[in-house]
């Protein structure tokens, strides 16, 4: 389980988060919805040590990752997997080889065995014969599954998705959102989603958190979430321009 | 008016500190890097073929040219009050090539070659979170990105500066041969009087310091680069003037201090 408490982070003078607490049950999908810019990324990125808190802690497995040295921090991440928004493939290599850089780096196996792996992970996400392409030959719906291959490769039991599916098309959304389900079902990790497209929202989440003035303002279920009487929530799952949530700033 | 003066020079004293103690900070872990398991032999090769094939060029045009300028000025300066100057050129550019030029001007050509090559490809990597990337799959980007390249640097450096010492002397004799009707053999007389092997040495040992300069500013200003596509063209540029700053005043240092 992961447990975000009380946690504050500001850069300069804007304050991101402001005594934001959450859990993330073990095994259950949760994810996290709020307006672009409102700092769900940056809490993203708490979770796994990217960023530390001004304040407040983050445990994940029972240990305040914020506390923690590089060589914890690395030994926690070997638990993690992370879909960047971007993709985040590296440019110089191939996508054989990004996504058999961890289990290149940190296990033992025979290059035999790791191709053997890298295309079933590849298969898992839908895709063959990409090998020895270079993250420049590939669409972007490709880099996001890629990119979700890479992040799948060492079995991991956290993942974490920073909008998987912003910037792609509907149908490749649709095609990344049960992606997230099929991998849920089938690895039984324990995911959080940061997204603001509310369709990917319904579809994979246990729970939804909402984002708003760095802080988390109301969660439930998916069904709890589109019966909410709270206005602000209401206006951001319904895509209204007028409610509590001002437009600029 | 008087306060803004100091406000301002206050800054940038401060902001001066700031990315000295940062870039100071990074050194220091690169070398603390270099030494820990597992080694990246693979990636100091590959990084080494790349520094060789994106300067062989660079350098053989900027050494030749030094070797046959500095043989065509001097000489006709000389040859001004003496004659038979071409019996001396040997001696005059083969020291002021291997003392002085090849190292710093490999240097500076390199902290713009290499330097600003290193700080874009680092640069946009930050910019695209495949820094971030890197870090979520427990590995350090200092090692795995930053050492490789000071490793490399460290040595092609060197190799690339023995390469303009030999042609920036070949560079002079041609003037010597075709300007100044000189002979090979008073040519390599002339050098072999003046020149001692420690020139040669020293020359080559501040290079090293020149290789760690270029490599250390580049990665660190593309591992602080932010704001996309603005921000790895200002880390660029800003590598490429650190490193020759670096550079020159380092220069002066060891000089000082090696002869």
């Amino acid at each position: 389980m992961i447990k975000i408490v009380n946690v504050s982070k500001h850069f300069g003078s804007h304050k991101v988060m402001n005594g934001l607490s959450l859990e993330i049950p073990d095994k259950k999908t949760v994810v996290i919805i709020g307006r672009s810019g409102c700092g769900k990324s940056v809490l993203l990125k708490h979770m796994i040590g990217l960023l530390k808190p001004d304040s407040g802690k983050i445990l994940v497995k029972d240990r305040d990752i914020a506390k923690m040295d590089t060589v914890e921090l690395d030994d926690i991440r070997k638990h993690f997997g992370m879909l960047f928004q971007s993709a985040a493939l590296f440019d110089s290599l191939t996508v054989a080889e990004n996504v058999g850089f961890a289990l290149t780096r940190f296990t033992r196996k025979r290059p035999s065995e790791i191709k053997k792996l890298v295309k079933e992970k590849l298969a898992l996400v839908g895709l063959e014969n990409v090998e020895d392409k270079k993250p420049a030959e590939l669409s972007g719906g490709m880099k996001k599954r890629v990119g979700l291959a890479r992040a799948i490769a060492m079995d991991p039991e956290i993942m974490l998705y920073d909008e998987p599916t912003t910037g792609l098309d509907p149908i490749m959304s649709d095609v990344i959102n049960e992606l997230i389900v099929e991998l849920q079902k089938k690895l039984k990790m324990t995911s959080v989603v940061v997204t603001h497209d509310m369709k990917s929202a319904y579809l994979v989440g246990d729970k939804i958190a909402m984002m708003y003035e760095g802080r988390i303002i109301h969660e439930g279920t998916p069904s709890e979430i589109k019966k909410t009487k709270d206005e602000t929530v209401k206006q951001f799952i319904n895509g209204s321009a007028k409610g509590p949530i001002q437009m600029l700033g | 008016m008087i306060q803004n003066s100091f406000e301002y020079i206050g800054r940038k004293v401060t902001g001066f500190l700031f990315e000295a103690g940062r870039l100071t900070l990074l050194f220091g872990q690169v070398f603390y890097w270099t030494f820990k398991k597992p080694s990246e032999i693979k990636s100091v090769f590959e990084q080494m073929v790349i520094i060789g094939n994106k300067s062989l060029a660079v350098v053989t045009i900027t050494s030749l040219s030094t070797g046959m300028i500095l043989a065509l000025q001097t000489g006709t300066a000389i040859e001004r009050k003496i004659s038979g100057a071409a019996n001396m050129l040997g001696g005059i550019v083969s020291l002021a090539l291997t003392r002085e030029l090849a190292p710093v001007l490999i240097g500076l050509v390199m902290a713009g070659k290499i330097g600003s090559a290193i700080a874009a490809e680092i640069g946009t990597m930050a910019v695209t979170e495949q820094v971030d990337a890197l870090k979520t799959m427990a590995t350090n980007p200092v090692k795995y990105l930053a050492v490789p390249r000071f490793i490399a640097a460290l040595v092609m450096l060197p190799v690339l500066t023995i390469y303009a010492d030999l042609l920036g002397t070949l560079g002079g004799l041609f003037i010597s041969l075709n300007i100044f009707d000189g002979t090979s053999g008073g040519y390599f007389e002339s050098l072999n009087m003046y020149m001692r092997l420690d020139d040669v040495f020293k020359g080559i040992f501040k290079t090293v310091f020149f290789g760690a300069i270029i490599a250390v500013v580049g990665c660190h200003k593309g591992f602080e680069t932010e704001g996309g596509a603005e921000g790895v063209g200002k880390s660029t540029t800003a590598s490429v003037v650190i490193s020759s700053m670096l550079i020159l005043v380092t220069d002066y240092i060891l000089t000082a201090f090696l002869w």
